[in-house]
């Protein structure tokens, strides 16, 4: 598979579709990917803990990408998990010898060419095999600048670690792809699902009201354990930035794919707009995160209801950004 | 943010690597930019890996004193906390935190072991002590 071209992407499922689907001659760039498959999201679950903090989610559910390419732009996907990890790896030797290029999910922490510094228990990373050499693996891992190996024994134990959001060994690969797709009438209809769903009154945990709910959790600090409120501040930004590219780099990443559709729609006025309003609230999350920081730092007493409002203001303005992008008439 | 924004901080949470961000350029047209990091992620990451260090540190004190076993130092070690290492083994919290008493670990078979040694990542022989020479 020495025709395989590693590129370096932002985040690592939408990397990985990404760099799959232009191998097999769809050309469609990662914020097309994340665009089309409703990617962007936001949660914040309380009840589900993840290192002993409540989670909080920039972006839909791992492997939601996966099925919603294969479904919005009818691409026959396969995906398999396996009863053990001989077969696992039995059938990811198979695959690669007939030439095909393979999606795994897998654990961070036993990847063995991850930095000791990333190297968390998280199940949900994505990355793809294109070929192999002897006892190692030729991968394309998308938040990687260069294409790296990983020997089998690591791998192995990475597809099937267990606990939340166990992989079970998934592999996942097209079985046919159309080479010509007519993205317009796709690109319309989620733009418009998209901003639905983040508006949406009823779901408390999830969009723009599960923002405003974090904020009230934040606000809720002031008369904690200050150990206990400095971490809960931490994790917010560290599932912002450091699982996955976060909340500031999705939005970017958002705003390319409102860029991207603009063209394709005539420069499109109203997308245009979207996209820069997306990419100035990305900013706001980044003067979020860098609020967090400064008080997670600092001796004085943590101001929870300055950090509190900011997020108010950034759901504000968020909301904002959804209810242009509902004014979007495609004209297909 | 603008191309030129995107930090370059050189943070040792990335040990090296870079990570790709969308950023546009002088005509608004948005690409990716490697950064080599972002102090403000630094901060974040490290007080992470901080609180697990310290975890690590008390548990190995735990384990020395002999009020915990060995298994409760290289659980903390494998960046683990009860939950995951709950939902890794398939084993119920309370028997873990049964095996975590010194008198109890004794006495547990080699099979067992080895299935702590399979999700921790240890040899059967590491995993009945405390690694040497570490604080």
């Amino acid at each position: 598979m020495s025709n395989f071209e590693h590129v370096h992407h932002a985040h690592c499922e939408s990397g990985v579709i990404s760099s799959m689907l232009r191998h097999y001659g769809l050309n469609i760039s990662e914020p097309m990917v994340f665009g089309l498959s409703n990617a962007l999201n936001f949660a914040y679950i309380p009840f589900v803990k993840i290192g002993g903090m409540p989670l909080v989610a920039y972006r839909s559910i791992p492997k939601a990408i996966i099925k919603n390419i294969k479904k919005n732009l009818k691409i026959d996907m396969k995906l398999e998990t396996f009863s053990s990890k001989k077969k696992g790896e039995d059938r990811l030797d198979e695959l690669l010898d007939e030439g095909k290029i393979v999606g795994a999910q897998s654990s961070v922490y036993w990847l063995s060419y991850f930095p000791k510094e990333m190297r968390f228990h998280f199940n949900a990373h994505n990355l793809l095999v294109y070929d192999r050499d002897g006892d190692e693996y030729l991968i394309s891992d998308p938040v990687f600048q260069d294409s790296v190996r990983c020997d089998k024994a690591s791998l192995t134990k990475a597809r099937f670690a267990k606990g939340a959001l166990a992989p079970k060994g998934l592999l996942y690969y097209p079985v046919s792809i159309p080479q010509k797709i007519d993205l317009k009438p796709i690109i319309a209809k989620n733009i418009k699902k998209l901003s639905k769903t983040m508006l949406r009154k009823f779901v408390p945990i999830a969009g723009i009201k599960g923002m405003r709910y974090l904020a009230k959790a934040i606000k809720e600090l002031e008369p904690k354990d200050k150990k206990y409120a400095k971490l809960f501040l931490g994790n917010i930004v560290r599932m912002q930035e450091e699982i996955g590219t976060g909340g500031a780099g999705f939005r970017f990443m958002y705003a390319s794919f409102l860029q991207e559709a603009s063209e394709m729609f005539d420069n499109d006025e109203v997308l245009k707009e979207s996209s820069k309003m997306m990419l100035e609230v990305g900013d706001e999350w980044r003067e979020f995160a860098l609020m967090i920081a400064k008080s997670i730092k600092s001796k004085k007493e943590i101001d929870f209801r300055a950090i509190s409002e900011k997020l108010i203001e950034i759901s504000e303005n968020e909301t904002k950004v959804y209810q242009k992008m509902l004014t979007f008439k495609a004209k297909v | 943010m603008d191309i030129n924004s995107v930090p370059q901080d050189d943070s040792t949470t990335y040990a090296k690597m870079k990570k790709a961000i969308y950023a546009h350029d002088e005509d608004g047209k948005l690409q990716t930019v490697a950064s080599t990091g972002w102090d403000i992620e630094e901060i974040v990451t490290q007080q992470a890996v901080d609180d697990i260090e310290d975890s690590i540190k008390d548990a190995y004190e735990e384990v020395k004193s002999g009020e915990k076993s060995p298994l409760y130092y290289h659980m903390f070690a494998a960046r683990m906390d009860l939950l995951v290492l709950a939902q890794s083994t398939g084993f119920f919290q309370w028997t873990i935190k049964k095996h975590f008493k010194p008198t109890v670990f004794a006495k547990l078979s080699d099979k067992k072991l080895l299935e702590y040694c399979d999700v921790l990542g240890v040899s059967l022989d590491e995993i009945k002590k405390l690694p040497q020479g570490t604080k």
